[in-house]
């Protein structure tokens, strides 16, 4: 009953720009969120990884130098072969507008662009995970 | 009848860098400056109002927009296509591969060849991006890090090729390290070896090359990360200090190497705080080389620099505003006496810059420089009592930042343990919060936002996936074409060069003249030195 909701805040691939990663990670903090954080230069398999040695609710994966959509491809694709599929993923950073429904169609549950309010990625993360049932 | 307004009524105004704001300034507030001693004419020691004595009246300053996408052969149009639009310089951009060591075949570069810059395996490919280009009149900035020694040593075989001796080549690879692990996170190897690599490019032109910059030390990357301004140049002069005391130690003399050295500033936010930043920037750096270093050159004591229009200050609301938020940053770079300027173009929140947006940056500098009547007069904004007052307390701001790096135990061990890191993250997520609230303005953003968000007409870069497999099978081509024992030998020879801790340039540079990629000789290094591990910042 009511643990606190545990994210991992993911950088897949070579882009070092972690501003947005850390951001989020210390907004999701004072949250009341369990946040790890995994550093840079991680393959999906490092992710996917992490996210079964942390037992986590979420996978965030925050990126801008233009890979979302094939790194998030092959993450929804591997955490289906890991049998994670219930894990909700929610990708960040710079996303032009008309990838928004591109990353959606690959199972990711939200597509939070930079600039993005906390509160409305805490709400959606809270909305998603919380001990209210199965989900929205 | 009307209250009269006092003072005390008007709502404060704090500086990032933690200065109060007075409404107005008046004579008092400078008396403690002294013409002479403090600020000096123009290219006079100690340089607060510029290191050349007629400045843009003179010469006005480079323009240097970052580019480089794709494959050498798209770089080199879009150089051309630049220098033909009347830049005067170039400001290469490498793929995330080629930044981090990687080859483009390797597993780890998969999605990421040729995105973000020009993808670089071998030598063959420098040729190409620099085929037609003559580099001894173009000047040349390698935005490269942690594998700088290699991509140099390209640059350098490719102007001997075309026939110019390494005396005249002008380049300037960015080489800074340190801010990498800061803030911009292309680092590979652990701080120490990382650090000698640094010093290796510093020493080997300083002996060899002695029209490149080898060095262009980035408050940037670290303001955009998080930094204030104060803590942006003090991080800056300490990490140069870093790389200074190294050199030192290899036997050279101050005046021998740090005439070269060039620094990378960052411009948005207060404008007059940049704007003193800067200046404040110029005279102590000039009193650090002096005094605590002894240098005779006043060239050593000059703070040389690109400053221009960051990232951090554009948003991706309302992505024309950047455009005209990148006009002020000109202006802004062009009030603080920069030697080079470089704009963000307005798409980057989106997307690599397209050629629309980046010829827009171009025209932006152009229109400044020559319409405004900007270049006129030096340092015009000199002698105005709150930019002189608020020199001094940007001053003395920066001089607490180096000493906070000096309590640390120095900078290499502040960057280690990721005290940095961690104080400059708490302040980006401070930063945004106050961005959330309101409390700090951006136009479009949390202030006159459009309710309905209109379809944005931003071109963007795909990446051309037939380009991606060209450039592997040219890696391909180039592997089975060269002579594989000579390649042997020569990452043979650098691992011994590793092993008894020579400077390792000259090896690096047969080796790429053999035509060894950046992945094997990268591989070389990281088997010797092993990899950089990031320390935990929460």
């Amino acid at each position: 009953m009511g643990r606190k909701p545990r994210i991992l805040i993911a950088k897949p691939g070579l882009d070092g720009h972690d501003r947005g990663a850390k951001v989020i990670a210390l907004a999701l903090r004072d949250a009341g969120f369990d946040v790890i954080y995994t550093g840079l230069h991680q393959s999906i398999d490092d992710i996917v990884n992490a996210a079964v040695q942390e037992d986590v609710d979420v996978i965030g994966l925050s990126i801008y130098s233009g890979v979302h959509v094939p790194a998030t491809k092959e993450l929804m694709e591997k955490l289906k072969e890991a049998g994670l599929d219930d894990i909700t993923v929610i990708v960040g950073g710079n996303i032009p507008p008309k990838d928004r429904k591109v990353l959606l169609d690959l199972g990711v549950a939200g597509v939070f662009p930079t600039g993005t309010r906390f509160e409305e990625i805490v709400e959606f993360i809270k909305n998603r995970v919380n001990g209210d049932g199965e989900g929205n | 009848m009307a209250k009269e307004i006092k003072e005390e009524d008007l709502r404060k105004v704090v500086l990032e860098s933690g200065i109060e704001v007075k409404p107005i300034y008046r004579p008092e507030d400078i008396a403690h400056i002294d013409y002479k001693r403090d600020i000096g004419d123009p290219g006079e020691f100690p340089f607060t109002r510029g290191i050349h004595r007629f400045m843009y009246r003179y010469r006005p300053w480079t323009m240097r927009q970052y580019s480089g996408f794709g494959t050498p052969e798209d770089t080199n149009r879009r150089f051309k296509f630049l220098i033909e639009h009347g830049q005067n310089a170039l400001n290469v951009a490498f793929d995330l591969p080629t930044q981090n060591g990687l080859d483009s075949d390797d597993p780890l570069a998969k999605w990421e060849v040729g995105r973000v810059g020009m993808a670089v395996d071998t030598l063959k490919d420098m040729e190409i991006a620099f085929d037609g280009i003559p580099i001894d009149r173009i000047s040349t900035s390698l935005t490269i890090n942690a594998t700088a020694p290699i991509i140099l040593a390209m640059y350098f075989v490719v102007a001997e090729k075309q026939g110019v001796s390494l005396k005249d080549v002008r380049a300037t690879p960015q080489n800074d390290i340190l801010k990498e692990i800061i803030g911009r996170g292309a680092w590979i190897f652990p701080v120490e070896p990382s650090v000698k690599l640094v010093c290796d490019i510093i020493e080997f032109c300083a002996r060899n090359a002695p029209k490149v910059y080898p060095v262009s030390v980035c408050g940037y990357h670290i303001r955009e990360s998080g930094a204030t301004p104060a803590q942006e140049i003090g991080y800056a002069f300490e990490i140069a200090k870093t790389y200074i005391d190294r050199v030192l130690e290899r036997g050279l003399k101050v005046d021998d190497f740090v005439p070269r050295f060039s620094f990378n500033f960052d411009i948005f936010g207060n404008m007059f705080e940049q704007i003193a930043k800067l200046r404040a920037g110029r005279r102590l750096w000039a009193k650090i080389i002096r005094d605590e270093y002894g240098a005779k050159n006043p060239r050593s004591m000059q703070l040389k620099m690109i400053a221009g229009g960051g990232g951090a200050g554009l948003t991706y609301e309302q992505p024309e505003n950047n455009i005209v938020r990148a006009a002020y940053y000109a202006l802004v770079s062009a009030l603080s006496g920069t030697q080079t300027m470089a704009l963000c173009t307005f798409d980057e929140a989106y997307t690599i810059p397209s050629e629309k947006a980046s010829l827009l940056a171009l025209r932006t500098m152009q229109i400044l420089m020559e319409e405004t009547g900007v270049c006129d007069t030096v340092d015009p904004l000199g002698g105005s009592y709150y930019i002189e007052w608020l020199t001094s307390e940007m001053e003395k701001k920066i001089i607490e930042v180096m000493q906070e790096v000096r309590d640390w135990g120095g900078m290499m061990n502040a960057v280690e343990k990721g005290y940095i890191q961690a104080k400059i993250a708490r302040q980006a997520y401070e930063y945004e919060r106050k961005i959330q609230s309101g409390e700090i303005v951006k136009v479009g953003v949390n202030k006159y936002r459009s309710e309905k968000e209109e379809e944005r007409e931003i071109e963007l870069y795909d990446l051309d996936l037939e380009a991606v497999k060209r450039q592997i099978q040219r890696l391909k081509e180039v592997k089975n074409e060269r002579d594989n024992s000579k390649v042997k030998r020569c990452l043979e020879d650098l691992r011994k060069a590793i092993k008894r801790d020579e400077n390792l340039m000259p090896y690096i540079m047969d080796a790429v003249e053999a035509y060894a990629t950046v992945g094997e000789i990268t591989k070389v290094l990281k088997e010797e030195y092993g990899v950089f591990t990031e320390p935990p910042i929460f």
